[in-house]
Formats: structure tokens, sequence, C-alpha cells
């Protein structure tokens, strides 16, 4: 679907034409991201990540296609096999540092992409499908990256995938027998590293498909905007080429600046020192902690410390880990105030901020060692984490009394909407 | 449904938390965490300033030169550094026919297997050859090198800090941890994460090695060079690194500009964005 007034695709010359008649692919670029998709003219940089995200996911795999021609996939040779990369494969080093900063890239651009989500509510009617599909491309990103992150076969990859595996252990009665059968064994070894590389390789692909799932509901009722007001006529939009493509290409200068920054004068710095001494099952690292953008999670799992009632503690951390990525799939519900946008929500928006400082809180709390006083905090978060998106949700859209909502987005850029003047005095036209 | 089990679900979690909040809490205050001789003697590595630091810093082919002297006559009786192969050490300024003689003349050679006859034998190193690897049959287990640095916080201070730091074991500690005493083979160092380590301090005094160069061989002098040495052997390509980002950056600066400049011309008939 798409307005009435987006430009048509009329094919220029004589190959287009015979191209457009025989499998009409410019049409369907034109109308995807091209003149052809109408966006609304009032979308901030926070609007940008969205693209930034394609983008990283095409780097991951450019970049992972050409490591996969070098590394090995065998435990007695895959640590070796990345030195190999790093040392004597040409650019080789460039490559898996890209590769390795790139994940880390991925994830900002995503978090800031679900915040954004968070604040302007773009999960609810008419974009739920986007959202749902949204997280299931998360999740997707979260395996892929754990079994990225084991392929170097270092400490923190071994015991990492240890500790990983060893949470499907702690359900009741088939975990045990179901954590051997995935690892293929009763720890990592080779067999797991195979089959981790096997679904690392395969899993990018899955995200691509599920990508275009997503910007095929997007394309139904259009994007959203910072106001949340609907569109309602064609000065409300733009056409998203040349408009959003320059906009889009200034922001992924700015991306690629602070990426190749960090690539090339500190690559090392989102790493573990650990992961550069190989695998050992026989010497347990002081500190195992995965990759940073795990950590918020990883400090859910780790706050359960007592069993409730019959409840095991490490079967309690791990459904709570889980629950509280699957919560997202119940925003659209449990948010029930018809003002979208953050901007006209006065107590959401306190919420809002909090729940960012929650979610850094436990990030922090999920990097440091597991002693006290970390523990208690991200005890304390983790419960405001659940009563927010269960709790003080629900409740906050149901008492909060929303500002005033402009008429259209042209009266929200502009100050002034003809047509907004018109329909509240009919007599003065 | 979401809105009447959400709540449930979301207090459930609450009340569990609170509950492990409240175990431990009650633990924290009953039976304080002791605390460990590790926790309140072991040091970060002290600063030290290498060339190679920085955005615009670079190797120093002289200092590594004297690190790989020192490497070779200290370190490598223990240590291997397996990732790095003697026409690497091209990079250190070294020519062809000096990598090849540092290769035939050096201690360990390499095995070599006749597949015919099963007989097992050895040959002097060549330039592709990969430094052999060294067996230690004493106590502890010596680490390669090759990617030492990386493989710890602060890798080349750390390297220093603990080629410099050994020390007797500090009256106060065994005062206050009489089971901390430092056991028998092992020595005292408050750089090592558990403050005893099995390697004896290997840089033992001034003019331990010659350096041809004319550098006074101090203790501080050798752990420096050999520190540098080995950030070298972690991350031959350092210097290619930095030369290619600020390229790259330079590119990119001037892109993100036009960009910029094109945005603004593209949005220049609609107001506001």
């Amino acid at each position: 679907m798409s307005f009435p007034w987006a430009n048509e695709y009329k094919p220029a010359n004589g190959l287009t034409q015979w191209l457009d008649e025989k499998l009409p692919l410019p049409r369907f670029v034109y109308n995807a991201v091209g003149a052809g998709y109408p966006v609304p003219r009032n979308l901030n940089y926070m609007w940008n990540f969205g693209v930034l995200a394609g983008f990283c996911l095409v780097l991951q795999i450019v970049t992972g296609v050409i490591l996969a021609m070098h590394y090995a996939a065998n435990a007695g040779v895959a640590f070796d096999s990345v030195e190999h990369i790093m040392r004597d494969v040409n650019w080789g080093w460039m490559l898996r540092y890209a590769h390795a900063n790139g994940a880390s890239a991925f994830f900002v651009v995503v978090y800031l992409h679900i915040f954004r989500g968070f604040f302007y509510s773009s999960y609810k009617a008419p974009r739920e499908m986007i959202w749902l599909l949204g997280v299931v491309i998360f999740l997707l990103m979260m395996a892929t990256a754990f079994m990225g992150y084991v392929l170097p076969w270092g400490q923190m990859s071994f015991w990492g995938a240890k500790v990983i595996t060893g949470l499907f252990g702690a359900i009741p009665v088939v975990g045990e027998p179901l954590q051997v059968w995935l690892l293929g064994g009763y720890a990592p070894d080779n067999a797991a590293l195979n089959r981790f590389f096997s679904l690392h390789f395969l899993l990018p692909f899955v995200i691509a498909g599920v990508i275009i799932l997503h910007i095929w509901a997007l394309h139904i009722p259009g994007s959203s905007n910072p106001t949340g007001v609907e569109v309602k006529q064609e000065s409300d939009t733009v056409p998203f080429h040349p408009y959003y493509t320059a906009k889009d290409g200034f922001g992924l200068g700015i991306f690629l600046l602070i990426y190749c920054a960090v690539l090339f004068f500190a690559p090392n710095m989102l790493g573990h020192p650990d992961n550069y001494i190989p695998a050992n099952p026989l010497s347990t690292p002081a500190h195992i902690v995965p990759e940073w953008y795990f950590w918020p999670f990883y400090a859910i799992l780790r706050a359960f410390t007592s069993d409730f009632f019959f409840i095991p503690a490490k079967l309690m951390g791990v459904l709570a880990m889980f629950s509280a990525i699957l919560v997202w799939f119940f925003l659209p519900w449990l948010d029930t105030s018809p003002v979208r946008s953050g901007h006209y929500r006065p107590l959401f928006r306190k919420f809002f901020w909090l729940l960012l400082i929650d979610v850094a809180v436990l990030g922090y709390c999920g990097g440091a060692p597991a002693a006290e006083p970390f523990v208690m905090i991200s005890q304390i978060a983790s419960m405001y984490y659940f009563l927010h998106f269960l709790v003080i949700l629900p409740i906050v859209s149901s008492i909060e009394k929303p500002e005033p909502l402009p008429f259209s987005i042209t009266e929200a850029v502009l100050g002034k909407d003809e047509s907004a003047v018109l329909n509240a005095n009919p007599a003065a036209a | 449904m979401v809105r009447l089990f959400g709540p449930l679900v979301g207090l459930f979690f609450a009340v569990a938390l609170l509950w492990s909040f409240g175990n431990g809490a009650y633990t924290a205050i009953t039976e304080p965490a002791a605390p460990t001789a590790e926790h309140e003697f072991h040091l970060h590595p002290k600063e030290v300033h290498f060339a190679s630091d920085g955005a615009f810093g670079k190797f120093d082919k002289a200092q590594l030169q004297r690190g790989f002297q020192v490497y070779k006559e200290v370190c490598s009786t223990c240590h291997s550094m397996k990732h790095v192969a003697f026409r690497d050490l091209a990079a250190l300024g070294y020519s062809e026919a000096e990598v090849k003689a540092i290769a035939k003349e050096w201690g360990a050679k390499q095995p070599t297997f006749d597949p015919k006859t099963g007989e097992r034998a050895e040959r002097d190193n060549i330039p592709s050859d990969y430094f052999p690897t060294v067996y230690y049959a004493g106590q502890g287990v010596p680490p390669d090198l090759s990617l030492i640095t990386k493989a710890r916080h602060d890798g080349g201070a750390y390297v220093h800090s603990l080629l410099t730091g050994y020390q007797e074991q500090p009256a106060e500690l065994l005062k206050k941890f009489p089971d901390a005493k430092t056991p028998d083979g092992l020595y005292y160092n408050p750089y090592f994460a558990n403050l005893n380590l099995a390697m004896p301090a290997p840089l033992t005094g001034e003019g331990q090695v010659t350096y041809s160069d004319g550098t006074k061989a101090t203790v501080d002098q050798m752990a420096t060079d050999v520190s540098a040495f080995l950030i070298w052997t972690a991350e031959p390509k350092l210097d290619k690194r930095k030369q290619t980002g600020w390229a790259v950056l330079g590119f990119l600066l001037v892109a993100t500009v036009l960009a910029y400049l094109a945005k603004k011309n593209v949005w220049a008939d609609k107001k506001g964005e």
C-alpha cells in the first residue's frame, strides 16, 4: 500500500521498459526505498538507525564470508587460524577487526533503534507486526553474535559457550539431555564448534529474510514519525528519495567515522583480553563475562540467587532472562495509551528515561564480577525492569493525561496547516 | 488477557527478586565476605609509555631489536612464541641475510620426521619456519608469548610491571593473612593476579644482555624493550593499521562533509526536518 499521491515509477528508456514488463524489480525498489515511497517529512535522526542496521548486516555478511574463506572450524586449529588471518592473510587483520567491531556497531545501532521504538511507541497499531518481526530479528542477532564469539576458540569463547549452553541444563527433566544434544557432547568441543560455525553462517541470511518481512510490514502503514500523528495529506510527506537517502547518507557518514575510529585505533577496546588465550577446558577464567551487548540480560540471569519455592534459582534466572526479551512481544497490548509519541506523554516520558538508566545500570552490573554490591544492585534494577513493562506501563497509559497533539505533521513542522484551519472553520473556505 | 496476566508475571519476577535480594542482604550482614590477600595486595600495572602508544604512535625498530635480543637471551629458554615466524623479523629492520643467520643460529631446532624410515631428527631453522616450540619440564606452565600483551589488561605495561615487580612478601600481608605465605618454589609479585607465580625474576641485574647499539641494559630498560617487542609480536600490523586508519578517516571526513552539504541542498525547499 502507499499513499495515493506517491510518485509513480515511469521507465525512462527501452531497457527499463522491457525490464518493467518482464520483472518489475526497478519498480519494486523505486516504491520501497526510492521516490515512490512517501515518508513523513518530520523524521529526526533517530529514524536513521534502521538503515544503519541494514548497513551493518551487509557489512557483517561481506566481511564474514571472506573471513570464512580463511578460518578453520576445528577445535584443534581454530585459534591458530584466526591468528593466521591476523598475520598472514592480506588485510586479514582489518577484516577481522571490522567483523568483530561490526558486531558491536550492529548492536549499538539496533539498541538505539529499539529505544527509539520505546520512546515513540512505534510498536502501536497499526505497526504491531513490524515490532514483532523486529523482536524476532533481535533474538536472531543475539543467537548469531553468541555463536560468532565462540568461533575464535579463546578462553571466553569456550567458557561463554559452556555457561550459555549450560542454561538449557536448568530446564527440568529434559534439560540435561537437551544440553548434551545441542552441544554434541558433554562440554563444548569440536562438534559444538562445527555446528556453531554452520549456524553462524546460516543465521545472518535468516535475519536478512526477516528484515525483508520487517520492511514489507513497514510499507503497509508507512513510517511512523516523532509526533505520532498519522499522515493525513500530501504536504505531510516527502519522497524517500532524495530526501531521506540524502539524510541517511549523512548519518551513515557519521556512523562510519565513529566505527572506523574504533576499528583502526582501538580495535580491542570492546573485547576481552582472555579471548587471546586459547581455550583451555581445565582452566576457568576468574570472571566469565559475555560481550557487552549481552550484559543487561546477563545481569538479570545472575540476579536470581535464591530458590523461589520449588523453582531453582538457576531456572528462575533463565526464565527471567528470556522473559526480559519476550515481554517486548506484548508491548503493543501492554501500552494502551492512544497517543504514540513520548513528546506528548509527560508521565510516560519520565518512566522511559528511568528505563534507559535502569538498562544502563543492568549493563554495568552484568559486566562486573558477580559480587556485592553488584548483585544487589542488579536485583533492584531487574525488579524495575519487569515492573516497568508489566505493571507501570499499563497503569501509566490508563491514568496519564496526554498533552494536546498537533493537528497534522504539516502543522507540527510549519506551525500552521491550511487544511486544519479549513477543518475547524469550514465557513472560512 | 495480556493486561490480566502481564502484571501477574511482573509481580512474580519482582517477588522472586525481592526474595533473592532479602536473602543476599541477610547473608551480607550476617556473614560479610572476608577480604582476601589478592583483593588487598594486587596492584594494577604501572604507568609505562611505549613508542607505539596513541593514535600517532609507531614502533621504534631499534627498541624492538633490543627487545628481541632480551627475548632471545632470556625469555626463550622457557617461553614459546609460536605465532611468529623468523621471516617476520624483517619488520624489525633486519636484512634478509640477518634473518637467515638468526634462524640458522637459533638454539632450538626444527624437529623433522622422515615418513619413509620413521626416523626423527632435527634441522636448522629457516626464515619460513615459526619459532620452534619450547618444552619446559619445571614447575609451572610458561605461557606462549606471541599474544601475551593482548591477552592481559594493559598488556605492555603489565609485562613491564611483572618483570620489574618482584619483591619480598610484605610483612603487613603476612600479619593480616598468615595463611597466604608464598609457597616454596613460587615467587611473590603483586602484579600477578594471585600474587605468587612459578617464574623467578628473569631480569636479575644490569648488563644481563649486552646491547649492540650501546644502550645501557638496566633492568628497567630491558623490561621496557622486551615489553615493546611483545607488543609487536601480538600486533605486528599495528603501524599499518594506524596508517590506514588516518587515510580512511580523512576520506570519510570529506565524504561526510559532502553528504551533509548534499543533504542541506536537498532539504533547502522543505522547512523543518
